[in-house]
């Protein structure tokens, strides 16, 4: 590697450090993006000119399959699949990190120019990258809930013997260096704990997931970075892992529930709390598209939950046009979002936006939560566990001490939803029973619409 | 490169990465998620020195398929995150450009 190779990478580094520093605010994103795509593409043809590059078919074949697919991809995605697209291109992150770091591997085998440090390396890449496309693909597929299956009894006890056999085949890989059947061998075993590891988690801990799964994506381009001796590759990765980890962090700290506690003791049972019909019975309130439009047509000010359900229905637009028509009659309509609320942080935020609400609407849970008591009006929209009161009130709820929206604060709640079937957390909700709330079954985009209607009616 | 100094860089850049994205707002984490997942395409580096090194054909083939993944996460995670920030934005300003008189006169009405 000459200077200019490494002044080429420097300015790569310095460009996605300033691209993420303008990514934190919305004025500045779009230019921040640019930034990182700046750095990526000078990286990518400083590397070109290296003189360690001997032939170019290969290398052209690649970034001209990898350009077209992830083109393709990106223009062709809709906003609410956006979890599992992000999930996608962990998932190849990682991936490609392992290749990289088998064929330095086996290259370095065969040249004997193998250290003790390299193999190390190679090992951990291996390792991180192999779990994290494995683990990947397990959400993508969950995310677009192709995948059901979450695993089988002992499944821990296997995941046990799979770290072991890692630690045994990461030592072989140092101890043995000149046999490449070890690092095959770490990629398999970090393959099937990949799918163990993710495959008990679904629903609600897939922000977790996908937070966690863009960390390592980062971590495995930095262990490829020690195995190269690339700074880039420390650098740019160790940035991608801290962020990934911050969110991790924020989505742990938005339920309420550590990091282990998501991984392995997942999906919390209801058992224990009072059941359904003790909550339910005979003071759930059906209301009607009319009645709602009446409701809002007397509000001053309207706040609107998001869940879920909300990308489910795929009501972003039906949702927009209720709250034009309501400022239209000079309410104030506001978004509550809950950091958690969808399958992906910011999931919510990304479909509002698609609806072209403007992001000074969207308000965020602390700021929100003290303003329920002068707002009139209330929807909530596909959401459950993140608008159930008795996360403040049961201390032996599974929901516990989850920060949520004070929804059951407002003058009236109205909640759109299919049925009374509880949330992710299994437990029911005295939300729904409570004597200012009333329910509007049904399937969300159509509800949404016919309060529209109704309204114009008025 | 020194062991040390590679493990030096690391640890500052964990806690750069930690100063930067500790301050962006919970608006902003999905597009953030996909920006810094793009960046962590920077694999392809790797990937194009193992495709381009010419010391076996197993491990060209391994550094295409380095290359083809790596280069999916970059252009898909850097054009997705640009199609999705492009719907971001003040109210104002979209609604100066918004085809539909609907959305204007919701400027007029709901004026904040």
């Amino acid at each position: 590697m000459d200077d200019w190779t490494t002044l080429g990478y420097l300015a790569s580094a310095v460009l996605f450090i300033l691209g993420l520093k303008r990514l934190s605010r919305p004025r500045t994103a779009v230019r921040g993006n640019q930034f990182g795509a700046t750095g990526m593409l000078i990286a990518i043809v400083v590397t070109l000119t290296d003189n360690a590059i001997l032939g170019f078919e290969w290398i052209i074949a690649g970034l001209v399959l990898g350009t077209a697919v992830g083109a393709v991809l990106a223009v062709r995605v809709q906003m609410t699949a956006m979890p599992e697209l992000v999930a996608l291109f962990n998932g190849f992150g990682g991936g490609a990190s392992v290749l990289v770091a088998a064929a330095s591997y086996i290259e370095a085998a065969d040249l004997a120019t193998d250290t003790p440090r390299l193999s190390a390396a190679a090992g951990l890449a291996a390792l991180i990258g192999a779990v994290t496309f494995t683990g990947s693909l397990i959400a993508f597929g969950k995310l677009r809930e192709s995948l059901k299956w979450s695993g089988f009894k002992g499944m821990q006890v296997v995941s046990v013997v799979g770290v072991a056999a890692a630690v045994v085949f990461g030592v072989l890989m140092v101890a043995d260096a000149g046999n490449a059947l070890w690092i095959w061998l770490m990629v398999a075993v970090a393959a099937v704990l990949g799918v163990l590891v993710v495959s008990p988690i679904g629903g609600a801990d897939m922000p977790v997931v996908i937070a966690l799964l863009n960390s390592l994506s980062g971590m495995a381009a930095v262990a490829a970075g020690f195995v190269l001796d690339n700074s880039l590759l420390i650098i740019a990765g160790s940035l991608v892992g801290a962020s990934g980890l911050i969110l991790t962090q924020i989505m742990c700290v938005a339920m309420n529930r550590s990091l282990l506690a998501v991984m392995f003791s997942p999906a919390p049972s209801g058992a224990g709390g009072p059941s359904a019909d003790d909550v339910y019975a005979g003071k759930v309130r059906s209301t009607s598209a009319d009645d709602v439009a009446m409701l809002l047509e007397a509000a001053e000010r309207v706040a609107i939950v998001p869940g879920y359900g909300l990308a489910v229905a795929q009501a972003q637009h039906a949702v927009r046009d209720l709250a034009r028509r309501l400022e239209d009659r000079g309410t104030q309509v506001v978004f509550g979002i809950h950091p958690v609320a969808g399958r992906m942080p910011g999931h919510m935020n990304v479909l509002l936006a698609e609806a072209e609400i403007g992001y000074e609407q969207l308000v965020e849970m602390d700021d929100i939560n003290p303003t329920f008591e002068q707002t009139d009006v209330t929807i909530v929209l596909g959401a459950n566990d993140v608008v159930n009161p008795i996360a403040r009130t049961d201390p032996s709820s599974p929901i516990a001490g989850m920060p949520i929206l004070d929804v059951d604060k407002s003058g009236v709640v109205v909640v759109i939803k299919r049925s009374l079937s509880p949330g992710f957390a299994g437990i029911p909700n005295p939300l729904f029973a409570a004597d200012n709330s009333m329910m509007l079954f049904g399937d969300g985009r159509e509800a949404v619409v016919g309060i529209t209607k109704a309204l114009q009616q008025i | 490169m020194d062991l040390l100094i590679a493990v030096t860089l690391f640890v500052l850049a964990v806690f750069l990465g930690i100063e930067l994205i500790t301050k962006v707002p919970p608006t902003l984490h999905t597009p953030l998620m996909s920006g810094s997942n793009a960046i962590s395409g920077i694999t392809i580096v790797g990937a194009l020195v193992a495709a381009g090194a010419d010391h076996s054909t197993f491990t060209a083939v391994l550094g295409f398929a380095a290359v083809t993944l790596a280069m999916i996460n970059v252009v898909g995670g850097f054009l997705v995150t640009h199609r999705m920030l492009g719907m971001f934005g003040p109210k104002r300003r979209r609604d100066t450009s918004a085809q539909d008189s609907k959305a204007s006169a919701a400027e007029g009405a709901g004026d904040r």
